[in-house]
């Protein structure tokens, strides 16, 4: 078994033989024609021709990938309209007396090149266009036929790389998944297998040889790597795999569009947990109706530094636009205890859980949360952001924090800076603050429970002691009853609440926390269908 | 002749889509359209041309019309740019 590694383009599994994707160009030989105006009239059928073929292409594009990727279609029309290009053949057809094939090709490398000398991935990436539109004419002009390619059984197309018309002319009930040499995650293909729903990895390190045509392989896409001649444990485990992933499929399709109400018509709103800005392509796909905790601490603990004022409103910002309209709730930094930067220089603590941690330290540490604070209100102006605050035991801190945000918002407006007031919320992770919920909900717009924290303060058990695991119930009594307190005190103030502990994707206790009353559940990504699909089955008439 | 000047606020620049667009809105007019950006110079109804200029988000960008419509396609250019870039 061999594996070989490139960029995930799209995630999934898939099982069965390569087939080898050759182009069909044969070197274009390059001639003197006898009569270049003829020849040019020549060149000019085969454009018309080629603007048919993509007209067609593009009603294809459009009933099977929509119409944003179509789009390039109408980009490749104009390309064959283009009068430079138009008048780079034509030079090379009527002054220099060569055939229209090679006219053609080499007014694409002309072109092509223009691109992949540009600084810019995306546009370097357009060469594979002038590419495509070119090979279409040559195609007409030495007479092979276009048709759509389709193989006997489902295959994993392995190439170079695909142009998008390549693509798809290729059958796709028959491309089990597609794995390029070459190509770019901004490439039209890598766009089209991600709207197709097809694994696809591109820039393998696999060396261009055709040996491998028709070995079985196992193509992961998750990870980006390809096996090649699997052993049959490997192959077993692989099944499994796709065994599991098809019944994920299953439920998000019978699920996706679908909303959280039980059958007695009770609603609840299920968010998303992410922890990296990558992981917002995974709330869509899961279909959250928005990102009920970010933890902001991701991005300082991936750093050397601390993190700019730029480079986090570039993230928060990224995150609210992509979500379009639907409610991302950031938490402010949640460092210290377990998670520890190096640049934050904190001194060793005797009992770091329950030391100075979240909003203790940015409270300490005005400098570093008012840049947070900054980066958050100034991407606030783009979308529906809310922040919230963690760790939180006293009134007095509600107001402290409070009163910076509006501090940085005063800031902002006499730098005649772009910037919103996000709705305000904390964490509800306790004891204590639990106890005086009903005063705390009149001063904040919504609460999320942090079970997990919840849990280790209030049965005093440090959950990363594996010793204590039988001590241990994750059911306790006193956690339900927190959470009932807290919803009922936040309900009489007129606020929302909702769960983003490991709890709440705990499909056992969802009846609970719908009679309870709880009005959202945020989990993580994989976990959002299965917790639909539970609310769905709920009858709260029934006991 | 007429010019005004404009500065790109799509995220992405004028990359393949909008770029087409824009080479379709210039080719309803008969004036001759340039874009100049930095030192070099597109014509407005030529899609490579325009691509090759690489405007960036926050470049900005002057166009020269000159034509007997030129009046006319100033006004719906504007109001193209500010909608679609």
């Amino acid at each position: 078994m061999k594996s070989y590694h490139g960029k995930s383009v799209y995630g999934g599994i898939a099982i069965g033989k390569i087939r080898f994707w050759k182009k069909s160009d044969a070197d274009i030989a390059c001639y003197r024609v006898k009569n270049p105006d003829e020849e040019f009239i020549r060149f000019e059928k085969a454009l018309s021709e080629a603007k048919n073929q993509i007209d067609n292409l593009k009603e294809k594009a459009l009933n099977e990938v929509g119409e944003e990727n179509a789009e390039i279609f109408e980009i490749h029309k104009l390309m064959l309209e283009d009068k430079d290009y138009i008048e780079s053949v034509e030079n090379i057809i009527c002054n220099q007396g060569i055939n229209a094939e090679y006219a053609v090709s080499a007014t694409a490398e002309t072109f092509a090149a223009m691109f992949s000398g540009m600084d810019d991935h995306y546009m370097q990436a357009r060469a594979v266009d002038v590419r495509d539109i070119s090979d279409r004419i040559v195609d007409i002009l030495s007479k092979k036929s276009e048709s759509i390619v389709s193989y006997n059984e489902p295959v994993i197309i392995v190439a170079e790389d695909l142009t998008p018309s390549e693509a798809l002319q290729l059958d796709k009930s028959k491309i089990l998944a597609f794995v390029t040499f070459k190509g770019s995650l901004n490439s039209h293909t890598a766009i089209l297998a991600r709207t197709m729903n097809i694994p696809a990895i591109i820039g393998v390190d696999l060396i261009s040889n055709e040996d491998i045509d028709g070995n079985l392989a196992v193509v992961d896409g998750f990870s980006g790597t390809i096996y090649i001649e699997p052993d049959e444990e490997f192959l077993k485990k692989s099944y499994q795999c796709l065994k599991e992933e098809l019944e994920k499929k299953e439920l998000l399709e019978t699920l996706k569009g679908k909303e959280n109400t039980t059958l007695d018509g009770k609603k609840i709103e299920l968010f998303a947990n992410i922890g990296n800005i990558k992981d917002v392509s995974l709330v869509i796909e899961n279909d959250a109706n928005g990102i009920g905790l970010f933890r902001s601490e991701f991005i300082f603990l991936e750093k050397n530094t601390f993190p700019s004022e730029e480079e986090q409103f570039a993230i928060y910002k990224n995150a609210v636009e992509t979500m379009a309209g639907k409610k991302v709730i950031i938490r402010t930094l949640d460092i210290g205890a377990d998670k520890k930067v190096d640049y934050f220089k904190l001194e060793q603590e005797e009992n770091p859980a329950l030391g100075l941690r979240a909003i203790r330290l940015c409270i300490k540490r005005p400098e570093i949360f008012k840049t947070q604070l900054r980066a958050l209100l100034r991407a606030s102006f783009y979308g529906n952001l809310s922040i919230m605050f963690p760790m939180i035991t006293s009134l007095k801190e509600v107001c402290d924090v409070k009163r910076m945000v509006y501090q940085t918002a005063a800031e902002l407006e006499s730098q005649n800076i772009n910037y919103k007031i996000p709705e305000m919320g904390i964490m509800i992770e306790t004891p204590a603050a639990v106890m005086i919920s009903d005063e705390l909900a009149k001063e904040v717009d919504f609460f999320s429970i942090g079970t997990n924290d919840l849990s280790q303060y209030s049965m005093a058990i440090d959950r990363q002691n594996e010793e204590l695991d039988e001590f241990f119930d994750p059911y306790h009594k006193a956690i339900i009853r927190m959470i009932d307190i807290t919803t009922q005190n936040a309900h009489k103030a007129g606020i929302w609440v909702g769960i983003c502990g490991e709890l709440a994707a705990d499909t056992d206790l969802t009846q609970t926390f719908l009679s309870i009353g709880v009005d959202e559940l945020s989990v993580s990504p994989s976990r959002l269908l299965p917790v639909r699909k539970k609310i769905r089955e709920i009858d709260l008439r029934k006991k | 002749m007429t010019e005004f000047t404009f500065t790109v606020k799509d995220s992405s620049g004028i990359h393949a889509r909008p770029a087409g667009l824009l080479v379709k809105e210039a080719g309803k007019y008969s004036s001759d359209i340039k874009i100049l950006h930095n030192s070099k110079q597109a014509d407005a109804k030529r899609i490579f041309s325009v691509m090759g200029l690489g405007v960036k988000c926050g470049d900005s960008i002057k166009l020269v019309i000159n034509g007997e419509d030129e009046n006319l396609a100033k006004k719906e250019l504007m109001e193209f740019l500010s909608q679609n870039l």
